[in-house]
């Protein structure tokens, strides 16, 4: 490389007088690959970030209405777009999705959603921050926990006590967290069994289910929807007794987890019909703001709980599981290892949990416990308030994320200062994560459509609130 | 940086001191920084953040201020009707940032975010669904929530919840 | 009153105690009860209670159900298991229509019943709203042993044929409402292997 080129105009200004102080610069910078040139992010269009750019089927519903009016006409090689949905078993949930196929094989899809709207962003308005956990919780209903811690850490953040949260009320969280990603990703074995046709996974999965809800039962009063993270901390202390329930699950769990790998992992026609099958990539990924399982499926080792650790994540010691090939296989088993990694984690805090308060003794925020109310009139007075007006949170706004069993749950509260949020909103995973779906279904067959829905485990709750 | 010199007047004293990232305004909120864009460099600012490493979108909605016109907004921002908030996640370097921009209601459009983040097809389409806010050369800017043939954005402050007169059983008239 | 080991040569006297005889109606209404199966429509949570009830814990094949027909061609029962938002409301109505007579409907959770806790815009405040309800299960969700019994008592009516003749005088549902029974929190026992 001869000095008349270094110095072209071609190449970004540099004082002459400085010296290349790393490798790069000494020996990259000096270069130019003319249109090959790797260009900066900002001037990548969703043309060439996305790998198909008529993945996605863009039509009314009016349109597609109008659809079944058109003359046939057996000479054209027509596609053909039909619909499957919002009824259906093979959906998790009421989405719809129209399809455009060719034959077998999809080319375009849409997917319709908004079957399951609840306005939870506006009841979320009109309810108090105390009670604005039954209304989360019921977004996202497999991971019904999650959406509580979410928002009770976006309350605890403007109200400024998010330091001050009893040791005890924070590790019981992380337990219950953990025993819902649990849970919800063995939900997640069931009916991608089922939707592939395993059916006997739907009993086998539940049935473990069923002993994790049944510790939720013991612990919280409900089996799904429960309202026990609230602001402040948990509603009740773990009832005696928590750790054999726990210590029994620990032990059931990895011989039938064992059972599962004989079922499905290894089988040929499962790896036939998973292998394969709706691939993403990591650019497409990232561009599309997937998060969780589908975005660690394409090598991208993203996981909140270790790379912007909340609650005591930061000590626990697991692993991240990450996929290579992005396909349906890959997240089927980074969840399967996933559910080892939340025992791991329920293990070490089995032995750490400490002794302590389960809520935060703030006198605004927290009801005083039921003893007191019939000795003290000041009591009484805070208990009426905090449960009939509402405990007030400062103005502010504060966006908190959390890794759910799903991806990424954020939740963004503007406080104007009363015992309501102005504005209550929650990134579901599952509403950014339904958008990889025409990607992913681009070019393989309907049965593989299913597949794909199934690995991707949406929850129409959280995508429509 | 600044230039300390004696005749400094009060009001470059106080435009120093906020910070500012590719000349908008950063506040610290509860810990987050919070980047209050113009509208009219809202896109050429999300273009350079995603050169700086905020490669991907998180989140994109809107809050409807009617209800909070006197609310505290850095010097040189002006509240408007609708303000359209952006969370931009950084993974390299594992910071976040959120966007702020201010719709005011009579031309309530933004640029569309779609072509430097596709991910945000959806999230325009249900704030345009809820908010009635409109995206420039978004592909394909329809209802999502709502049945398309629905009047009225839902979120906006002056929309009723909509709540039926209950009578409970057990309570005496 | 014996075993009749050949018909040839004991003839069909013998067969009497294995015979069954009872009136036309009767017999198609026991057997309508013990094998009505579900149209699946589950929409939110409630659908994941009723998935758990016909998993193996909670087992609604015990009585005939297990079986959810994705169409409603097939079915019987329609289990309206979620909150029917404005958009699903027409489908809800359509699928009901599908189904073929006789046709019975249970509204699962109080947000089927009655909208629940969400009485604002979004959600049809009660699904009686769109079609005629024969029994209402409360909870949110209900648990399954709740579910159970609201089958159980539309099963108890069926077989009575109370249903169908109210349906044929008012067009209406039976609008049974049936208690919410706590979770008992029984241990999932794996048959004969210790538990």
């Amino acid at each position: 490389m001869s000095e008349a080129t270094v110095d072209a105009a071609t190449i970004d200004e540099e004082p002459t007088d400085r010296e290349p102080t790393d490798f790069y610069e000494r020996s990259v910078a000096g270069t130019d690959e003319g249109d090959q040139q790797l260009r900066p992010r900002s001037e990548q269009t969703a043309k060439e970030l996305m790998r198909e750019v008529g993945s996605v089927l863009r039509m009314s519903e009016a349109e597609a209405a109008m659809l079944g009016e058109l003359p046939d006409d057996p000479d054209d090689d027509q596609t053909m777009i039909i619909n499957m949905g919002p009824q259906h078993p093979s959906t998790h949930g009421v989405l719809r999705l129209m399809l455009e196929l060719q034959g077998e094989t999809v080319l375009r899809c849409k997917p319709i959603i908004g079957y399951l709207h609840t306005g939870m962003e506006k009841t979320g308005e009109q309810l108090t921050f105390a009670q604005g956990g039954t209304n989360v919780t019921r977004m996202d209903y497999l991971s019904p926990l999650a959406n509580e811690l979410v928002f009770s850490m976006a309350t605890e953040k403007l109200l400024g006590i998010d330091g001050d949260i009893p040791d005890r009320a924070v590790w019981i969280r992380m337990l219950l967290a953990e025993m819902n990603r649990m849970s919800s990703h063995l939900l997640f074995m069931a009916t991608n069994g089922m939707d592939l046709g395993a059916v006997s996974m739907m009993i086998y999965g539940w049935r473990e289910r069923e002993e994790v809800l049944r510790f939720f039962q013991e612990v919280t009063g409900l089996r799904m929807n429960h309202n026990y993270i609230r602001p402040g901390g948990l509603a009740a202390d773990l009832p005696p007794g928590w750790r054999d329930g726990v210590l029994r699950i620990l032990d059931m769990l990895p011989e039938r987890l064992d059972e599962y790998d004989i079922l499905m992992t290894g089988q040929p026609i499962w790896r036939e019909r998973l292998q394969g099958v709706g691939v993403i990539t990591p650019q497409e990924a990232l561009a599309l703001g997937a998060t969780g399982p589908i975005l660690r499926s394409t090598g991208v080792e993203w996981d909140l709980r270790r790379d912007q650790p909340y609650l005591h994540y930061d000590e626990m010691d697991f692993d991240i599981v990450v996929g290579s090939y992005g396909d349906a296989f890959d997240r089927y088993a980074i969840r399967l290892a996933e559910i080892r990694e939340s025992m791991r984690i329920v293990r070490q805090i089995l032995d750490r949990m400490p002794t302590g308060d389960y809520r935060i003794q703030d006198k605004k925020v927290t009801p005083p416990p039921r003893a007191r109310i019939d000795e003290s009139m000041e009591a009484l007075i805070h208990h009426f308030k905090i449960f009939t007006e509402g405990f007030k949170v400062p103005e502010g706004e504060v966006y908190v994320g959390i890794e759910s069993p799903r991806g990424e749950i954020g939740c963004y509260i503007v406080s104007d200062g009363s015992a309501n949020p102005y504005r209550m909103h929650m990134r579901d995973p599952s509403f950014v994560n339904i958008q990889c779906l025409p990607h992913m279904m681009r070019g393989g067959l309907v049965a593989d459509a299913v597949a794909v829905i199934s690995s991707v485990d949406p929850v129409l709750g959280g995508v429509d609130r | 940086m600044s230039d300390d010199t004696v005749d400094e007047t009060v009001e470059d004293a106080v435009e120093e001191t906020v910070p500012e990232i590719h000349g908008c305004p950063v506040v610290d909120s509860n810990g987050q920084a919070v980047l209050h864009v113009p509208r009219d460099r809202y896109l050429d600012v999300v273009k350079t953040l995603a050169d700086d490493g905020y490669a991907m979108c998180v989140d994109l909605t809107a809050v409807d201020g009617l209800e909070l016109p006197g609310r505290r907004l850095p010097a040189g921002v002006t509240p408007e009707r609708f303000e359209v908030v952006v969370n931009l996640l950084d993974i390299r370097n594992r910071r976040r940032l959120r966007l702020r921009v201010q719709v005011p209601e009579d031309d309530a459009v933004l640029p569309t975010l779609f072509d430097v983040h596709p991910g945000t097809e959806a999230m325009e389409r249900e704030v345009f669904d809820m908010f009635g806010v409109a995206f420039a050369d978004h592909p394909d800017l329809t209802r999502i929530l709502m049945p398309e043939d629905w009047v009225g954005h839902p979120l906006r402050k002056d929309y009723d919840v909509g709540r039926i007169p209950v009578q409970f059983k057990e309570a005496n008239t | 009153m014996g075993i009749v080991n050949d018909v040839r040569d004991d003839g069909l006297g013998g067969l009497s105690h294995n015979v069954i005889t009872g009136k036309l109606e009767d017999l198609v209404n026991w057997s309508r009860a013990r094998s009505s199966w579900p149209a699946s429509f589950g929409l939110a949570c409630c659908a994941i209670e009723m998935m758990a009830t016909g998993a193996a814990h909670y087992d609604i094949s015990r009585f005939g159900m297990e079986v959810f027909r994705a169409s409603p061609r097939q079915a019987d029962i329609m289990i309206v298991a979620g909150r029917v938002s404005q958009k699903m409301a027409p489908v809800l109505r359509q699928v009901y229509d599908q189904m073929m007579e006789p046709k019975w409907v249970i509204s699962m959770g109080v947000c089927a019943s009655s909208g629940g806790m969400f009485n604002n815009y979004a959600i049809v405040q009660g699904v009686d709203q769109v079609v005629p309800v024969d029994v209402y299960a409360p909870g949110c969700p209900p648990t399954p042993e709740t579910l159970i019994h609201a089958i159980e008592t539309l099963h108890g009516l069926i077989e009575t044929n109370q249903i169908l003749k109210r349906r044929d005088e008012t067009g209406a549902g039976a609008n049974v409402h049936v208690e919410y029974v706590e979770p008992t929190g029984v241990p999932v026992l794996l048959g004969t292997k210790q538990s």
